[in-house]
């Protein structure tokens, strides 16, 4: 008895919390699922079935394995546990197959490796300030971030609706972040390297986790102005994390190497053919590019400056197809899409190097780098948004300003996923949880931030509300219009312009906080 | 502010459980000919809709009573003929008569969803809030714990967002009721439960405890000055909301006479499938049911059900308020639920209601009840494919209960609310101090029960001699706890304001 009251005592609030978001992801298990059910199911069957040299090359399915080696061998641990559900998922030719004890398994398995984004969680909670720590349980940091991070919708609607296994990823990314908070630098590398080899995505950030670790792990100490000391270089360092990165990488694609693949290993994990934009645009810059052609090109033919019959006739619908034709403006090649990103990187980068900030500044750099890809980057998914959500979590609860940046960038980022969800049944479900979550969000980062000045402007307000009546007219109202046949991609349109623009002016207040942050100095003091 | 955004929060929380249950199987899903309650409630929208209200509630070639005749009174009807409106504007051929028997397609599901779901939306929902926000003596912190323990009752969800009804409705209107009673509101309370007894005839369970609330106030305030007053005005407001409800059928005598007698039902015996009271639990032994004739039944059932809620609706007559009459509520419903006559496994659900509303009180006795009560449902929850959602609020529930109550933790006569009785029994037991230990042991075995039959009923196949053994199992142990809990609701009535006498004494 008494043991029970202490396991669920007030005390033990934080089991309370991961236990309650995986109840509520059991009870996700029935929703709607997208085709990357498919494409993991398949993945498992590739990995059981066939030997390792034939993973990369395996294409019965239009669905063929497109992530490192690592998750690969993840699929294949998976699907040894599979087998003892369902042996026919693991059947290659078994095309979308998708019985009841499939979908219990899958499903459980992303809950189940969310074990580790919770544990995860638990370190970067003991990593953050808590200065300023009220009396109230509910309105210690701590307690916030958790349930931002535990109870994240974005993450609880594309890992437990649309299904991808995200969740242990992320726990991996936020446990090196931890471990680089925690002065465990070579554990941070490591968890960081693993993480590139189970989903490739993570190069983005790579930069920011280089260049921390060379300059303050590898640079044992600073001038007094703060600027680097040369002579102080440590070559042991070095070597060290050199060895981490090449011991993981020679684990995941030495076989590969072996086999002679690596070249189609590759051309799988970077598929440069498909479009600049995803199937729905991803609200970044691209998107505001894009909507500007359009409104260009109907302004020209207005005003007659364009000859209509030069128009490609599938260009005032081609909302929905990945191949984008510009019309008025010049046509974007992965080349300036890298270019853009890499200049739009690059401040950033060198405020890690010139003005080192510690930990904090690391991470920092590390938003600025997703969110800059997310800007600028090729064929994004708007998935990818939650690359800079989850850690600006930990931002958001230590400073006010963060805070308010936090709360447009995830408020109009989760709100961008909601095309991803668009069966009848889901509806309620991502309203809920969204609402949820916002509101939350906003009420106790008011709350913890109460004597500080407010966390919006009402320019920043009025933007923020206006999602409601946006989500009215595109769910509730347009598909009653007539314009629903003509136009069917209008709310797609909308909803990525429109976020669109929140995304990119959060993006451009962080980049500004950082460049005209505190020297360092300041920051030693504190 | 900050109130009411956690407030939101809970709400939004009990929201969405409520909509990922219901995006689960529901009672009789593709089980033809006779489907469940589910095809009850949208050939009930048929009828409604298609028929001249005379017919309703007759025999007829349109209308065969023996498929789902509708049984419940005429407030549920006009429901359904609401409901069916809104059907025929989305696509006529669910609600098409004959034709649309055992119609089921998602988008029909997606539709009878909603419509459970905005009714809950706008009647139960606000009661609980207001209920909880009005609350006396606890802090903000705990009334919105209460919300959200309450909001999260999972025999409640699963009946009506997993096997289909809108048990919410009529719960709504009596917790509306019992609101507006408690603060002094007796005219907007009565009316309120006037709609609940109208939506469904089971309310009746709830039905004495309203009446001697009422009553004993009217005593209070005298007889002869404002309580006469209070007493006419409440009778014209009941009378006038039961004309207004049934003014239809009042237009033939015959109509009246046949709607009271599709409610109740006389003729289908003295219980229906295996319900967890006594004499579903004692026809293991004892076929009552075939032994005694019909009248005999009713008449035992009621002499029991008669003496058994006795005592505290005396109690409430002489001493009314507003604690003493949620505690009758309670104890008068699990009277009815035990002893009455033609029960429903899901009538439990109406002393489950009155029990969350003490829940602050006594939480632990509150949370072990509300557990058993829905456990008592599993044989019928089985039968709907609920299972994992079943788990998955049970466990979310128990969660949220030991996580905002202390309920483990402080286990003493007094949160139990049965210091004065043990006092009153150590007068000639001087050595009686061990009661908090034997309910803490009483717990631990109903808990290790209720588990230990769940595995059995999930993982083993019942003997072929006796296919029931499990549900019949499930039954007789819920009944064990019933009765027990009966004993402890009444004592808490009986030994009520002593209590308050003897702290006096102490001071």
């Amino acid at each position: 008895m008494a043991a029970l009251g202490t396991l669920t005592g007030s005390g033990n609030w934080f089991s309370a919390l991961a236990l309650g978001v995986t109840l509520l992801k059991c009870l996700l298990i029935p929703t709607y699922h997208s085709t990357d059910f498919e494409v993991h199911r398949n993945w498992l069957a590739i990995t059981h079935s066939l030997p390792i040299s034939q993973w990369y090359y395996e294409a019965t399915s239009e669905w063929t394995l497109d992530y490192p080696p690592f998750f690969a061998w993840f699929e294949y641990v998976l699907s040894h546990v599979a087998k003892y559900f369902d042996q026919a998922m693991l059947n290659v030719h078994n095309l979308n197959y998708c019985s009841s004890r499939t979908l219990f398994f899958q499903r459980f398995s992303v809950i189940f490796t969310d074990a580790l984004f919770v544990y995860a969680v638990y370190e970067c909670c003991k990593c953050i300030n808590g200065k300023k720590a009220g009396k109230e349980l509910t309105e210690k940091p701590k307690f916030i971030l958790s349930v931002l991070l535990l109870w994240n919708f974005g993450l609880l609607i594309v890992d437990h609706i649309h299904f991808q296994y995200n969740g242990f990823l992320f726990g991996l990314m936020l446990l090196s972040i931890a471990r680089l908070f925690q002065k465990r630098h070579v554990e941070g590398a490591f968890f960081f390297a693993v993480l590139l080899h189970f989903k490739h995505i993570y190069l983005y950030v790579a930069p920011a986790y280089g260049i921390y670790l060379l300059r303050s792990y590898c640079f044992t100490a600073n001038k007094p102005d703060g600027s680097v000391r040369w002579n102080s270089f440590s070559f042991v360092r070095v070597i060290l994390l050199g060895l981490i990165v090449f011991l993981v990488s020679a684990l995941s694609l030495g076989p590969f190497l072996a086999l002679n693949q690596l070249p189609q290993v590759f051309s799988r994990l970077f598929p440069f053919k498909r479009g600049l934009c995803h199937a729905y645009w991803a609200p970044n810059f691209w998107a505001l590019y894009n909507a500007l052609d359009k409104v260009l090109s109907v302004i020209g033919l207005e005003l007659k400056l364009l000859d209509p019959n030069k128009i490609p006739k599938a260009s005032m619908t081609s909302g929905l197809v990945q191949q984008f034709q510009h019309i008025v403006l010049p046509s974007v090649t992965p080349l300036a899409t890298l270019i853009c990103t890499l200049i739009a990187i690059l401040p950033s980068i060198f405020c890690l190097w010139f003005k080192p900030q510690g930990p904090r500044g690391f991470l920092r750099c590390l938003i600025l780098c997703a969110l800059s890809s997310f800007m600028f980057g090729w064929h994004v998914h708007e998935k990818a948004i939650l690359l800079a959500i989850l850690p600006m979590s930990l931002l958001s609860v230590e400073k006010a300003g963060d805070a308010s940046i936090f709360l447009i960038l995830t408020t109009t980022g989760h709100y961008s996923l909601f095309p991803l969800l668009f069966t009848a049944p889901e509806l309620p479900i991502k309203i809920l949880l969204m609402l949820l979550f916002t509101i939350y969000s906003i009420s106790s980062l008011k709350i913890l931030f109460r004597k500080e000045k407010p966390l919006f402007n009402w320019m920043e307000t009025f933007y923020l509300l206006g999602l409601g009546p946006l989500e009215v007219c595109c769910e509730f109202v347009f598909p009653f219009t007539s314009w629903k046949l003509k136009y069917p991609f209008i709310p797609l349109l909308l909803t990525s312009v429109y976020c669109a623009v929140g995304i990119t002016y959060a993006w451009f207040r962080l980049y500004v906080s950082v460049l005209t942050g505190p020297p360092v100095s300041k920051t030693k003091k504190q | 502010m900050e109130q009411w955004s956690w407030m939101t929060v809970v709400v939004l929380i009990g929201l969405t459980v409520r909509w990922t249950v219901s995006l689960n199987s529901y009672s009789g899903a593709g089980k033809p000919p006779m489907f469940g309650d589910y095809e009850a409630q949208r050939h009930w929208q048929e009828i409604t809709f298609n028929l001249p209200i005379k017919q309703w509630y007759f025999n007829s070639s349109d209308n065969n009573l023996l498929y789902w005749g509708l049984d419940y009174p005429p407030l549920t009807a006009y429901h359904s003929l609401l409901c069916a409106y809104v059907a025929k504007l989305i696509n006529p051929d669910w609600i098409a008569l004959h034709t649309s028997r055992g119609y089921e397609s998602q988008a029909h599901k997606l539709f009878m969803r909603t419509t459970v779901f905005i009714a809950d939306l706008l009647i139960y929902i606000p009661a609980v809030i207001l209920y909880c926000c009005c609350l006396k003596a606890i802090s903000t912190k705990k009334k919105i714990a209460n919300a959200l323990c309450i909001l999260l009752y999972p025999g409640l969800i699963l009946i009506d967002y997993g096997h289909f009804q809108y048990n919410s409705v009529s719960l709504g209107f009596a917790l509306w009721g019992v609101l507006g009673v408690s603060y002094d509101w007796d005219l907007l309370g009565s009316l309120a439960f006037c709609l609940a007894i109208n939506y469904k005839q089971m309310e009746l369970y709830h039905s004495l405890p309203f009446f001697c609330f009422l009553l004993g106030k009217c005593l209070k305030k005298g007889l002869k000055g404002k309580g006469f007053r209070l007493l006419v005005k409440l009778a014209c407001t009941v009378v006038a909301s039961f004309i207004l409800c049934w003014l239809p059928f009042f237009t033939e005598r015959e109509q009246a006479l046949q709607v009271l007698r599709r409610l109740f039902p006389v003729d289908r015996g003295l219980f229906e499938d295996k319900v967890a009271n006594i004499w579903c639990s004692l026809s293991v032994f004892l076929k009552i049911k075939d032994i005694l004739p019909r009248h005999t039944q009713i008449i035992i059932s009621f002499c029991f059900t008669f003496l058994s809620l006795l005592p505290a609706c005396i109690k409430l007559i002489l001493h009314p308020s507003p604690r003493g009459f949620r505690f009758t509520l309670v104890s008068c419903a699990l009277s009815f639920f035990l002893f009455s006559f033609q029960v429903h496994e899901k009538s439990v659900l109406l002393v489950s209601l009155p029990v969350c509303l003490v829940l602050n009180e006594i939480p632990f006795m509150s949370t072990w009840f509300l557990l058993v009560s829905t456990f008592s449902m599993l044989p019928l929850l089985l039968k709907d494919e609920l299972l994992m959602p079943s788990f998955v609020t049970v466990m979310a529930f128990f969660i949220a209960c030991a996580t905002f109550f202390p309920i483990f933790e402080k286990m003493s006569e007094e949160e139990l609310q049965l210091k004065s009785f043990s006092i009153s029994i150590r007068k000639y037991l001087p050595r009686f101090t061990f009661l908090p230990r034997i309910i803490q042991h009483l717990f631990l075995t109903s808990v290790i029960f209720m588990v230990l039959l769940t595995l059995m009923i999930v993982t083993l196949d019942p003997p072929q001699k006796l296919p029931d053994l499990f549900s019949v199992l499930v039954c007789f142990v819920s009944c064990l706890n019933f009765l027990f809990f009966l004993v402890y609701f009444n004592i808490i009535i009986i030994w009520d304001s002593k209590n308050g006498r003897n702290r006096k004494k102490i001071n």
